[in-house]
Protein backbone atom coordinates (compact mmCIF):
# COMPACT_ATOMS: atom_id res chain seq x y z
CA UNK A 1 0.00 0.00 0.00
CA UNK A 2 1.21 3.21 -1.28
CA UNK A 3 0.21 5.19 1.70
CA UNK A 4 2.58 3.31 4.08
CA UNK A 5 4.99 3.15 1.94
CA UNK A 6 5.57 6.58 2.48
CA UNK A 7 7.17 8.13 5.56
CA UNK A 8 4.53 9.75 7.56
CA UNK A 9 6.67 13.00 8.24
CA UNK A 10 6.85 13.70 3.87
CA UNK A 11 3.35 14.20 4.15
CA UNK A 12 3.02 16.84 6.07
CA UNK A 13 6.29 18.51 5.00
CA UNK A 14 5.37 21.23 2.29
CA UNK A 15 9.25 21.69 1.30
CA UNK A 16 10.55 18.28 0.66
CA UNK A 17 10.71 18.80 -2.65
CA UNK A 18 13.11 21.55 -4.20
CA UNK A 19 11.22 24.29 -5.77
CA UNK A 20 12.14 25.72 -9.38
CA UNK A 21 11.79 29.36 -9.87
CA UNK A 22 11.00 29.97 -13.86
CA UNK A 23 9.55 32.77 -15.36
CA UNK A 24 6.10 32.20 -16.97
CA UNK A 25 5.72 34.19 -20.06
CA UNK A 26 1.98 33.57 -20.05
CA UNK A 27 -0.58 34.97 -18.31
CA UNK A 28 -5.04 34.29 -18.38
CA UNK A 29 -7.22 37.21 -19.38
CA UNK A 30 -10.63 35.95 -18.65
CA UNK A 31 -13.78 37.15 -20.96
CA UNK A 32 -15.50 34.84 -23.23
CA UNK A 33 -16.36 34.69 -26.81
CA UNK A 34 -19.05 32.96 -29.07
CA UNK A 35 -20.02 32.63 -32.47
CA UNK A 36 -23.16 30.95 -34.23
CA UNK A 37 -23.76 30.68 -37.90
CA UNK A 38 -26.82 31.51 -39.28
CA UNK A 39 -28.52 30.34 -43.22
CA UNK A 40 -26.89 33.90 -44.53
CA UNK A 41 -25.15 35.66 -41.69
CA UNK A 42 -22.65 35.04 -39.37
CA UNK A 43 -22.72 36.55 -35.39
CA UNK A 44 -19.60 36.62 -33.77
CA UNK A 45 -19.33 38.04 -29.97
CA UNK A 46 -17.32 38.82 -27.37
CA UNK A 47 -17.54 40.60 -23.67
CA UNK A 48 -15.09 43.53 -23.69
CA UNK A 49 -13.19 43.08 -19.67
CA UNK A 50 -10.06 42.27 -19.50
CA UNK A 51 -9.14 41.32 -15.91
CA UNK A 52 -5.96 39.37 -13.96
CA UNK A 53 -6.96 37.43 -11.04
CA UNK A 54 -9.43 39.43 -9.30
CA UNK A 55 -7.85 42.94 -10.78
CA UNK A 56 -9.86 44.58 -14.10
CA UNK A 57 -7.00 45.49 -16.49
CA UNK A 58 -9.36 47.68 -18.52
CA UNK A 59 -13.34 47.37 -19.11
CA UNK A 60 -12.78 47.71 -22.64
CA UNK A 61 -10.67 45.74 -24.51
CA UNK A 62 -11.50 44.40 -28.02
CA UNK A 63 -11.70 40.15 -28.77
CA UNK A 64 -13.50 40.76 -31.95
CA UNK A 65 -11.91 42.02 -34.77
CA UNK A 66 -12.92 42.44 -38.21
CA UNK A 67 -10.74 40.79 -40.85
CA UNK A 68 -12.17 40.89 -44.49
CA UNK A 69 -15.18 42.08 -45.56
CA UNK A 70 -16.73 38.30 -45.06
CA UNK A 71 -14.32 37.04 -42.36
CA UNK A 72 -14.40 38.31 -38.42
CA UNK A 73 -11.84 36.75 -35.71
CA UNK A 74 -12.88 36.39 -31.97
CA UNK A 75 -9.70 35.79 -29.76
CA UNK A 76 -9.85 34.79 -26.16
CA UNK A 77 -6.73 33.68 -23.71
CA UNK A 78 -4.28 35.51 -23.38
CA UNK A 79 -4.55 39.10 -24.11
CA UNK A 80 -1.28 39.93 -25.66
CA UNK A 81 -0.79 36.97 -27.53
CA UNK A 82 -4.04 37.71 -28.72
CA UNK A 83 -3.36 40.95 -29.76
CA UNK A 84 -0.28 40.15 -31.15
CA UNK A 85 -2.02 37.33 -33.31
CA UNK A 86 -4.43 39.14 -35.27
CA UNK A 87 -1.77 41.99 -35.94
CA UNK A 88 0.11 39.12 -37.41
CA UNK A 89 -2.99 37.64 -39.22
CA UNK A 90 -4.10 41.13 -40.52
CA UNK A 91 -0.49 41.39 -42.32
CA UNK A 92 -0.42 38.39 -44.05
CA UNK A 93 -4.38 38.86 -45.18
CA UNK A 94 -3.11 42.17 -46.39
CA UNK A 95 -0.09 40.83 -48.45
CA UNK A 96 -2.52 38.36 -49.92
CA UNK A 97 -4.71 41.07 -50.94
CA UNK A 98 -1.62 42.89 -52.86
CA UNK A 99 -0.48 39.59 -54.25
CA UNK A 100 -3.85 38.60 -55.95
CA UNK A 101 -6.24 41.60 -55.72
CA UNK A 102 -8.85 39.84 -54.21
CA UNK A 103 -9.67 39.21 -50.24
CA UNK A 104 -9.28 35.87 -48.95
CA UNK A 105 -11.75 33.33 -48.97
CA UNK A 106 -12.96 32.14 -45.33
CA UNK A 107 -12.02 29.01 -45.10
CA UNK A 108 -8.65 29.70 -46.50
CA UNK A 109 -8.33 32.50 -43.24
CA UNK A 110 -9.25 29.33 -41.51
CA UNK A 111 -6.42 27.01 -43.10
CA UNK A 112 -3.85 30.21 -42.58
CA UNK A 113 -4.78 30.71 -38.84
CA UNK A 114 -4.29 26.64 -38.38
CA UNK A 115 -0.78 26.71 -40.02
CA UNK A 116 0.18 30.34 -37.73
CA UNK A 117 -0.65 28.60 -34.77
CA UNK A 118 0.76 24.84 -35.43
CA UNK A 119 4.07 27.59 -36.56
CA UNK A 120 4.53 28.06 -32.31
CA UNK A 121 3.63 24.58 -31.27
CA UNK A 122 6.16 24.56 -29.06
CA UNK A 123 5.59 27.86 -27.84
CA UNK A 124 2.46 28.55 -28.76
CA UNK A 125 -0.20 31.61 -28.69
CA UNK A 126 -2.27 30.78 -25.65
CA UNK A 127 -5.26 32.26 -27.58
CA UNK A 128 -8.51 30.36 -28.42
CA UNK A 129 -10.17 31.38 -31.57
CA UNK A 130 -13.02 31.36 -33.00
CA UNK A 131 -13.77 32.51 -36.79
CA UNK A 132 -16.79 33.62 -38.33
CA UNK A 133 -18.13 34.81 -41.46
CA UNK A 134 -19.34 33.67 -44.57
CA UNK A 135 -18.60 31.23 -46.97
CA UNK A 136 -17.76 31.42 -50.42
CA UNK A 137 -21.14 29.91 -51.42
CA UNK A 138 -22.99 32.59 -49.26
CA UNK A 139 -23.63 30.43 -46.11
CA UNK A 140 -22.68 31.41 -42.63
CA UNK A 141 -20.04 29.75 -41.07
CA UNK A 142 -17.99 29.12 -37.75
CA UNK A 143 -14.87 27.77 -37.27
CA UNK A 144 -13.17 27.31 -33.74
CA UNK A 145 -9.69 26.49 -33.12
CA UNK A 146 -7.27 25.36 -30.07
CA UNK A 147 -4.43 27.19 -29.29
CA UNK A 148 -2.23 24.81 -31.49
CA UNK A 149 -4.06 24.71 -34.44
CA UNK A 150 -7.04 21.85 -34.84
CA UNK A 151 -9.81 23.30 -35.72
CA UNK A 152 -13.35 22.63 -37.19
CA UNK A 153 -16.74 23.94 -38.57
CA UNK A 154 -19.18 24.52 -36.16
CA UNK A 155 -22.95 25.75 -36.22
CA UNK A 156 -21.69 27.02 -32.72
CA UNK A 157 -18.88 27.58 -30.42
CA UNK A 158 -18.37 29.52 -27.09
CA UNK A 159 -14.84 29.63 -25.89
CA UNK A 160 -13.13 31.13 -22.84
CA UNK A 161 -13.67 31.58 -18.99
CA UNK A 162 -17.58 30.80 -19.45
CA UNK A 163 -16.63 28.18 -21.77
CA UNK A 164 -18.55 25.44 -19.15
CA UNK A 165 -21.35 27.66 -18.58
CA UNK A 166 -22.54 28.63 -22.46
CA UNK A 167 -21.54 25.84 -24.21
CA UNK A 168 -24.29 23.67 -22.75
CA UNK A 169 -27.11 26.61 -23.42
CA UNK A 170 -25.87 26.74 -26.89
CA UNK A 171 -25.91 22.60 -27.66
CA UNK A 172 -29.89 23.34 -25.81
CA UNK A 173 -30.80 25.97 -27.54
CA UNK A 174 -29.24 25.83 -31.11
CA UNK A 175 -28.65 22.22 -31.85
CA UNK A 176 -31.64 21.02 -29.79
CA UNK A 177 -29.80 18.67 -26.94
CA UNK A 178 -32.29 17.08 -24.49
CA UNK A 179 -34.99 18.35 -26.50
CA UNK A 180 -37.69 15.86 -27.87
CA UNK A 181 -39.01 17.42 -31.20
CA UNK A 182 -42.41 18.29 -31.21
CA UNK A 183 -44.78 15.27 -33.14
CA UNK A 184 -44.78 15.97 -36.61
CA UNK A 185 -42.12 18.30 -37.13
CA UNK A 186 -39.98 18.55 -39.54
CA UNK A 187 -36.23 17.19 -39.43
CA UNK A 188 -33.82 19.47 -37.51
CA UNK A 189 -30.75 20.93 -39.45
CA UNK A 190 -28.73 23.07 -37.65
CA UNK A 191 -27.24 26.88 -38.54
CA UNK A 192 -30.88 27.57 -39.70
CA UNK A 193 -32.10 29.58 -36.83
CA UNK A 194 -33.24 33.22 -37.50
CA UNK A 195 -30.94 36.27 -36.74
CA UNK A 196 -33.62 37.71 -34.34
CA UNK A 197 -33.45 34.56 -32.29
CA UNK A 198 -29.82 34.01 -32.62
CA UNK A 199 -29.52 37.90 -31.45
CA UNK A 200 -31.42 36.47 -28.49
CA UNK A 201 -29.43 34.19 -27.78
CA UNK A 202 -26.39 35.76 -27.57
CA UNK A 203 -27.31 38.55 -25.46
CA UNK A 204 -28.93 36.07 -22.57
CA UNK A 205 -25.47 33.94 -23.07
CA UNK A 206 -23.56 36.57 -21.49
CA UNK A 207 -26.22 38.58 -19.01
CA UNK A 208 -26.14 34.54 -17.87
CA UNK A 209 -22.57 34.36 -17.62
CA UNK A 210 -22.06 38.05 -16.36
CA UNK A 211 -24.47 37.22 -13.41
CA UNK A 212 -22.20 33.72 -12.40
CA UNK A 213 -19.04 34.37 -13.43
CA UNK A 214 -16.77 36.84 -12.24
CA UNK A 215 -14.37 37.45 -14.88
CA UNK A 216 -17.25 38.10 -17.28
CA UNK A 217 -18.93 41.83 -17.66
CA UNK A 218 -18.91 45.51 -18.62
CA UNK A 219 -19.42 45.18 -22.50
CA UNK A 220 -20.67 43.06 -24.95
CA UNK A 221 -19.55 43.56 -28.75
CA UNK A 222 -21.33 41.48 -31.47
CA UNK A 223 -20.73 41.57 -35.25
CA UNK A 224 -23.10 40.45 -37.49
CA UNK A 225 -21.90 39.48 -40.72
CA UNK A 226 -24.62 39.29 -43.91
CA UNK A 227 -24.32 37.24 -47.14
CA UNK A 228 -24.55 39.72 -50.22
CA UNK A 229 -28.21 38.93 -51.13
CA UNK A 230 -29.58 39.59 -47.73
CA UNK A 231 -31.15 42.56 -46.51
CA UNK A 232 -30.17 44.49 -43.91
CA UNK A 233 -33.63 45.88 -43.06
CA UNK A 234 -34.44 43.02 -40.77
CA UNK A 235 -31.65 43.85 -38.53
CA UNK A 236 -32.72 47.41 -38.12
CA UNK A 237 -35.55 46.34 -37.24
CA UNK A 238 -34.41 44.16 -34.28
CA UNK A 239 -35.74 45.43 -30.68
CA UNK A 240 -32.51 46.33 -29.54
CA UNK A 241 -31.68 45.73 -25.84
CA UNK A 242 -31.34 48.54 -22.79
CA UNK A 243 -28.31 50.51 -23.92
CA UNK A 244 -27.79 48.65 -27.05
CA UNK A 245 -26.54 50.91 -30.06
CA UNK A 246 -25.71 49.32 -33.87
CA UNK A 247 -23.78 50.66 -36.82
CA UNK A 248 -22.17 49.59 -39.96
CA UNK A 249 -18.57 48.21 -40.33
CA UNK A 250 -17.12 49.63 -43.08
CA UNK A 251 -15.72 47.12 -45.34
CA UNK A 252 -12.33 46.31 -45.60
CA UNK A 253 -11.72 45.93 -49.30
CA UNK A 254 -14.34 46.87 -52.34
CA UNK A 255 -17.32 46.35 -50.78
CA UNK A 256 -20.69 46.61 -51.91
CA UNK A 257 -21.00 42.67 -51.06
CA UNK A 258 -21.19 40.93 -47.90
CA UNK A 259 -22.30 43.51 -45.22
CA UNK A 260 -20.25 43.62 -41.61
CA UNK A 261 -22.40 45.50 -38.46
CA UNK A 262 -21.75 45.86 -34.70
CA UNK A 263 -24.40 45.79 -32.10
CA UNK A 264 -22.86 46.83 -29.09
CA UNK A 265 -24.53 47.54 -25.57
CA UNK A 266 -23.55 47.56 -21.57
CA UNK A 267 -23.16 44.44 -19.28
CA UNK A 268 -23.13 44.43 -15.59
CA UNK A 269 -19.99 45.95 -14.23
CA UNK A 270 -19.82 43.86 -10.79
CA UNK B 1 -6.10 -11.42 33.71
CA UNK B 2 -8.02 -7.79 33.89
CA UNK B 3 -8.18 -4.97 31.50
CA UNK B 4 -6.27 -1.94 32.07
CA UNK B 5 -9.10 1.13 30.32
CA UNK B 6 -6.71 3.59 29.99
CA UNK B 7 -8.31 6.80 30.65
CA UNK B 8 -9.61 8.05 26.93
CA UNK B 9 -8.29 11.51 25.77
CA UNK B 10 -11.55 13.50 25.65
CA UNK B 11 -12.35 14.47 21.63
CA UNK B 12 -12.39 18.25 21.48
CA UNK B 13 -12.27 20.46 18.60
CA UNK B 14 -11.84 19.27 14.63
CA UNK B 15 -11.21 15.53 14.09
CA UNK B 16 -7.54 15.36 11.84
CA UNK B 17 -7.58 11.70 11.66
CA UNK B 18 -8.45 11.66 8.03
CA UNK B 19 -5.95 14.64 7.10
CA UNK B 20 -3.30 11.97 5.91
CA UNK B 21 -5.57 10.34 3.84
CA UNK B 22 -7.44 13.48 1.83
CA UNK B 23 -3.55 14.53 1.04
CA UNK B 24 -2.96 11.01 -0.39
CA UNK B 25 -6.14 11.24 -2.55
CA UNK B 26 -5.40 14.91 -3.70
CA UNK B 27 -2.09 13.87 -5.22
CA UNK B 28 -3.98 11.58 -6.93
CA UNK B 29 -7.14 13.82 -8.30
CA UNK B 30 -7.30 17.35 -9.40
CA UNK B 31 -6.12 18.51 -5.71
CA UNK B 32 -8.49 18.75 -3.01
CA UNK B 33 -11.89 19.89 -3.30
CA UNK B 34 -12.45 23.89 -2.54
CA UNK B 35 -14.44 25.35 0.16
CA UNK B 36 -16.69 28.30 -0.51
CA UNK B 37 -14.96 31.49 0.08
CA UNK B 38 -16.13 34.84 0.40
CA UNK B 39 -13.91 36.60 -1.63
CA UNK B 40 -15.11 39.84 -0.29
CA UNK B 41 -15.13 43.63 0.56
CA UNK B 42 -16.12 44.11 4.13
CA UNK B 43 -15.28 47.33 5.80
CA UNK B 44 -15.60 49.55 9.48
CA UNK B 45 -15.71 52.73 10.83
CA UNK B 46 -16.16 54.56 14.40
CA UNK B 47 -18.31 57.85 13.54
CA UNK B 48 -19.32 60.56 15.94
CA UNK B 49 -18.24 62.08 19.14
CA UNK B 50 -15.88 64.74 19.14
CA UNK B 51 -17.16 68.20 17.46
CA UNK B 52 -19.42 66.05 15.38
CA UNK B 53 -22.46 66.66 17.96
CA UNK B 54 -23.45 63.18 17.59
CA UNK B 55 -23.22 60.23 19.30
CA UNK B 56 -20.44 57.94 18.55
CA UNK B 57 -20.88 54.75 17.15
CA UNK B 58 -19.52 52.12 14.63
CA UNK B 59 -20.41 51.68 11.38
CA UNK B 60 -19.75 48.24 9.27
CA UNK B 61 -20.46 47.07 5.58
CA UNK B 62 -20.36 44.33 3.31
CA UNK B 63 -20.80 43.18 -0.23
CA UNK B 64 -22.89 40.02 -0.88
CA UNK B 65 -20.99 37.88 -3.16
CA UNK B 66 -19.98 34.64 -2.40
CA UNK B 67 -17.65 32.68 -4.47
CA UNK B 68 -16.05 29.30 -5.42
CA UNK B 69 -13.00 29.62 -7.47
CA UNK B 70 -14.54 31.85 -10.61
CA UNK B 71 -17.89 31.35 -10.12
CA UNK B 72 -20.35 32.98 -8.79
CA UNK B 73 -22.15 30.72 -5.66
CA UNK B 74 -24.53 33.10 -3.78
CA UNK B 75 -25.25 36.46 -5.28
CA UNK B 76 -27.01 37.62 -1.97
CA UNK B 77 -25.27 36.26 1.11
CA UNK B 78 -24.95 38.10 4.56
CA UNK B 79 -21.64 38.79 5.90
CA UNK B 80 -22.31 40.91 8.64
CA UNK B 81 -22.77 38.44 11.22
CA UNK B 82 -24.66 39.18 15.15
CA UNK B 83 -22.85 38.16 18.02
CA UNK B 84 -24.73 40.31 21.00
CA UNK B 85 -27.07 43.04 20.34
CA UNK B 86 -24.64 45.50 20.19
CA UNK B 87 -21.95 43.61 18.83
CA UNK B 88 -21.48 42.37 15.26
CA UNK B 89 -18.55 41.05 12.72
CA UNK B 90 -18.14 41.10 9.22
CA UNK B 91 -16.65 37.79 7.71
CA UNK B 92 -14.27 37.21 4.82
CA UNK B 93 -12.60 33.85 4.03
CA UNK B 94 -14.16 30.39 3.99
CA UNK B 95 -17.73 31.23 4.43
CA UNK B 96 -18.48 27.99 6.67
CA UNK B 97 -15.69 28.99 8.75
CA UNK B 98 -16.84 32.75 9.43
CA UNK B 99 -20.59 31.52 9.57
CA UNK B 100 -19.11 28.76 12.78
CA UNK B 101 -16.63 30.76 14.26
CA UNK B 102 -19.65 33.61 14.82
CA UNK B 103 -22.13 31.31 16.21
CA UNK B 104 -19.85 29.40 18.65
CA UNK B 105 -18.83 32.63 20.24
CA UNK B 106 -22.02 34.48 19.83
CA UNK B 107 -23.22 31.51 22.01
CA UNK B 108 -20.14 31.72 24.45
CA UNK B 109 -20.95 35.71 24.42
CA UNK B 110 -24.36 35.19 25.51
CA UNK B 111 -22.93 32.23 28.54
CA UNK B 112 -20.62 34.56 29.64
CA UNK B 113 -23.52 38.06 29.51
CA UNK B 114 -25.16 35.37 31.66
CA UNK B 115 -22.34 34.87 34.21
CA UNK B 116 -21.59 37.67 34.53
CA UNK B 117 -24.86 39.33 34.75
CA UNK B 118 -23.94 42.29 32.17
CA UNK B 119 -23.83 42.73 28.81
CA UNK B 120 -19.89 41.55 27.21
CA UNK B 121 -17.94 43.80 25.81
CA UNK B 122 -15.91 44.30 22.20
CA UNK B 123 -12.66 43.39 23.51
CA UNK B 124 -14.22 39.93 25.35
CA UNK B 125 -15.55 39.31 21.83
CA UNK B 126 -11.95 40.58 20.18
CA UNK B 127 -9.94 37.83 22.35
CA UNK B 128 -12.27 35.04 22.44
CA UNK B 129 -12.02 35.36 18.42
CA UNK B 130 -9.31 35.63 18.43
CA UNK B 131 -7.96 32.72 21.09
CA UNK B 132 -9.80 30.56 18.78
CA UNK B 133 -8.61 31.28 15.64
CA UNK B 134 -4.90 31.63 17.15
CA UNK B 135 -5.64 27.81 18.29
CA UNK B 136 -6.05 26.32 14.59
CA UNK B 137 -2.82 28.46 13.37
CA UNK B 138 -4.84 29.73 10.28
CA UNK B 139 -6.46 27.06 8.91
CA UNK B 140 -9.45 28.42 10.40
CA UNK B 141 -9.94 30.69 7.22
CA UNK B 142 -11.64 33.64 9.07
CA UNK B 143 -10.92 37.52 8.40
CA UNK B 144 -13.16 39.44 10.61
CA UNK B 145 -14.15 42.81 11.06
CA UNK B 146 -15.70 43.37 14.48
CA UNK B 147 -17.49 46.48 16.13
CA UNK B 148 -19.85 47.22 19.14
CA UNK B 149 -20.78 49.58 21.60
CA UNK B 150 -19.95 48.69 25.18
CA UNK B 151 -20.43 50.60 28.90
CA UNK B 152 -16.43 51.53 27.90
CA UNK B 153 -17.60 53.30 24.32
CA UNK B 154 -17.64 52.23 20.75
CA UNK B 155 -14.99 49.57 19.14
CA UNK B 156 -13.74 48.45 15.71
CA UNK B 157 -11.41 45.62 15.36
CA UNK B 158 -9.87 43.40 12.80
CA UNK B 159 -9.08 39.54 13.19
CA UNK B 160 -6.86 37.69 11.16
CA UNK B 161 -7.35 33.80 10.49
CA UNK B 162 -3.88 33.61 12.44
CA UNK B 163 -5.12 35.41 15.74
CA UNK B 164 -3.68 38.83 15.25
CA UNK B 165 -5.99 41.87 15.57
CA UNK B 166 -5.44 45.26 15.26
CA UNK B 167 -7.95 48.15 16.57
CA UNK B 168 -8.07 51.44 14.22
CA UNK B 169 -10.82 53.97 13.59
CA UNK B 170 -11.32 52.52 10.33
CA UNK B 171 -10.64 49.26 8.39
CA UNK B 172 -11.00 47.11 5.27
CA UNK B 173 -10.68 43.24 4.74
CA UNK B 174 -11.17 40.57 2.24
CA UNK B 175 -10.09 40.97 -1.95
CA UNK B 176 -11.60 43.99 -1.70
CA UNK B 177 -9.72 45.53 0.75
CA UNK B 178 -7.40 47.59 -0.88
CA UNK B 179 -10.53 49.24 -3.01
CA UNK B 180 -12.18 49.76 0.04
CA UNK B 181 -9.60 51.65 1.61
CA UNK B 182 -8.14 53.44 -1.28
CA UNK B 183 -11.88 55.66 -0.53
CA UNK B 184 -11.21 55.58 3.19
CA UNK B 185 -7.93 56.66 2.71
CA UNK B 186 -8.98 59.66 0.98
CA UNK B 187 -12.46 60.63 2.53
CA UNK B 188 -12.22 59.26 5.89
CA UNK B 189 -11.72 61.90 8.79
CA UNK B 190 -12.45 61.43 12.61
CA UNK B 191 -15.85 62.80 14.25
CA UNK B 192 -17.78 62.01 10.90
CA UNK B 193 -21.97 62.52 11.36
CA UNK B 194 -23.83 59.53 11.16
CA UNK B 195 -25.13 59.79 7.65
CA UNK B 196 -21.86 60.74 6.23
CA UNK B 197 -20.43 57.43 7.94
CA UNK B 198 -22.87 55.27 6.71
CA UNK B 199 -22.24 56.91 2.91
CA UNK B 200 -18.50 56.51 3.37
CA UNK B 201 -18.93 53.14 4.04
CA UNK B 202 -21.13 52.30 1.29
CA UNK B 203 -18.63 53.95 -0.87
CA UNK B 204 -16.38 52.17 -0.16
CA UNK B 205 -18.48 49.00 -0.37
CA UNK B 206 -19.13 50.26 -3.45
CA UNK B 207 -15.52 50.64 -4.77
CA UNK B 208 -14.75 46.90 -3.67
CA UNK B 209 -17.96 45.48 -5.37
CA UNK B 210 -17.15 47.16 -9.00
CA UNK B 211 -13.15 47.11 -9.00
CA UNK B 212 -12.87 43.60 -7.31
CA UNK B 213 -13.54 40.47 -9.00
CA UNK B 214 -13.86 38.83 -5.67
CA UNK B 215 -16.77 41.04 -4.35
CA UNK B 216 -20.37 41.87 -6.04
CA UNK B 217 -23.72 42.38 -6.15
CA UNK B 218 -25.30 44.65 -2.95
CA UNK B 219 -24.12 46.87 0.03
CA UNK B 220 -25.57 45.63 3.54
CA UNK B 221 -24.70 48.13 5.98
CA UNK B 222 -24.99 47.85 9.58
CA UNK B 223 -24.70 51.29 12.19
CA UNK B 224 -24.54 50.26 15.94
CA UNK B 225 -24.50 52.92 18.73
CA UNK B 226 -25.48 53.38 22.59
CA UNK B 227 -29.17 53.81 21.11
CA UNK B 228 -29.02 50.25 19.69
CA UNK B 229 -28.15 48.47 16.04
CA UNK B 230 -29.49 48.86 13.26
CA UNK B 231 -28.75 46.61 10.43
CA UNK B 232 -29.76 48.02 6.57
CA UNK B 233 -29.64 44.55 4.68
CA UNK B 234 -29.85 45.20 1.04
CA UNK B 235 -29.17 49.19 1.60
CA UNK B 236 -28.04 49.74 -2.16
CA UNK B 237 -28.74 47.30 -4.71
CA UNK B 238 -26.77 48.54 -7.93
CA UNK B 239 -26.87 45.57 -9.23
CA UNK B 240 -29.99 44.17 -10.44
CA UNK B 241 -30.18 41.66 -13.20
CA UNK B 242 -32.21 43.07 -16.60
CA UNK B 243 -34.84 41.16 -18.34
CA UNK B 244 -33.99 38.26 -20.70
CA UNK B 245 -34.87 39.07 -24.39
CA UNK B 246 -35.85 35.46 -25.12
CA UNK B 247 -38.61 33.08 -23.12
CA UNK B 248 -36.97 29.49 -22.29
CA UNK B 249 -40.12 27.95 -21.33
CA UNK B 250 -40.11 24.31 -22.88
CA UNK B 251 -42.94 22.77 -24.18
CA UNK B 252 -44.72 20.04 -22.46
CA UNK B 253 -42.91 16.52 -23.76
CA UNK B 254 -39.36 18.26 -24.60
CA UNK B 255 -37.48 15.69 -21.79
CA UNK B 256 -37.28 12.11 -23.18
CA UNK B 257 -38.12 8.85 -21.19
CA UNK B 258 -37.01 5.45 -21.45
CA UNK B 259 -39.67 3.54 -20.01
CA UNK B 260 -43.74 4.53 -19.16
CA UNK B 261 -45.02 2.88 -16.40
CA UNK B 262 -48.93 3.89 -14.70
CA UNK B 263 -49.83 2.37 -11.48
CA UNK B 264 -53.06 3.03 -9.95
CA UNK B 265 -52.50 4.51 -5.97
CA UNK B 266 -56.49 3.72 -5.47
CA UNK B 267 -56.94 0.43 -3.67
CA UNK B 268 -60.35 -0.99 -3.66
CA UNK B 269 -61.83 -3.52 -1.48
CA UNK B 270 -65.45 -4.28 -1.35
CA UNK B 271 -66.08 -4.34 2.83
CA UNK B 272 -69.16 -5.95 4.06
CA UNK B 273 -71.47 -4.99 6.27
CA UNK B 274 -72.21 -7.18 9.30
CA UNK B 275 -73.27 -6.78 12.92
CA UNK B 276 -71.03 -9.38 13.98
CA UNK B 277 -68.81 -11.97 13.16
CA UNK B 278 -70.40 -14.44 11.23
CA UNK B 279 -73.57 -13.61 12.05
CA UNK B 280 -76.68 -14.53 10.10
CA UNK B 281 -78.48 -11.32 8.82
CA UNK B 282 -81.35 -11.26 6.75
CA UNK B 283 -79.84 -10.66 2.57
CA UNK B 284 -76.48 -11.16 4.17
CA UNK B 285 -74.69 -14.52 2.49
CA UNK B 286 -72.15 -15.21 6.22
CA UNK B 287 -68.64 -15.58 5.27
CA UNK B 288 -67.56 -19.01 5.96
CA UNK B 289 -64.11 -18.85 7.80
CA UNK B 290 -62.04 -22.27 7.12
CA UNK B 291 -60.96 -23.63 10.55
CA UNK B 292 -57.53 -23.79 11.63
CA UNK B 293 -57.02 -21.36 8.83
CA UNK B 294 -54.31 -18.32 9.48
CA UNK B 295 -50.90 -18.58 11.54
CA UNK B 296 -50.13 -21.21 13.98
CA UNK B 297 -53.48 -23.29 12.25
CA UNK B 298 -53.25 -26.97 11.04
CA UNK B 299 -53.54 -25.96 7.41
CA UNK B 300 -51.29 -22.59 7.23
CA UNK B 301 -48.10 -23.96 8.67
CA UNK B 302 -45.73 -26.58 9.30
CA UNK B 303 -45.02 -27.14 12.78
CA UNK B 304 -42.29 -28.86 14.24
CA UNK B 305 -42.92 -32.70 15.59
Amino acid sequence: MTLLAQSPMSLHDTYAAPVEHRFNPYSENGGTILAIAGADFSVIAGDTRQSEGYSIQTRYARKVFQLTDNAVLATNGFAADGKNFVRRLKQSLEWYQHNHHKQMGLKAIARLIQTMLYGRRFFPYYVYNILGGIEEDGSGAVYSFDPVGSYEREACRAAGAAQALVQPFLDNQIYFKNQQPEPGAEPFVPGRLPLSTVLGLVVDSFTSATERHIEVGDGIEIFIVMAKGRSPESLLDEKLGEGMTIEEVPPVGEGGEERTFLLSGPLKRD
Amino acid sequence: MTVQIQPQEEAVGFDFSNYARNQFLGQHMNGLPKATSTGTTIVGLKFGGGDSGEEEGVCLGADTRATAGDIVADKNCEKIHYLTPMIRCCGAGTAADTEFVTNLISSNLELHALSQGRPVRVVTAMTMLKQYLFRYQGHVGAHLVLGGVDSTGSHLFTIHAHGSTDKLPYVTMGSGSLAAMAVFESAYKPYLKREEAVALVARAIRAGIFNDLGSGSNVDVSIITKAGCETLRNYEMPNERGVKSRNYKFRRGTTAWVKENIRSLIVKEDVKITSGAGKEQPGIEPHPVPVGAGPGGEEGMDVDS
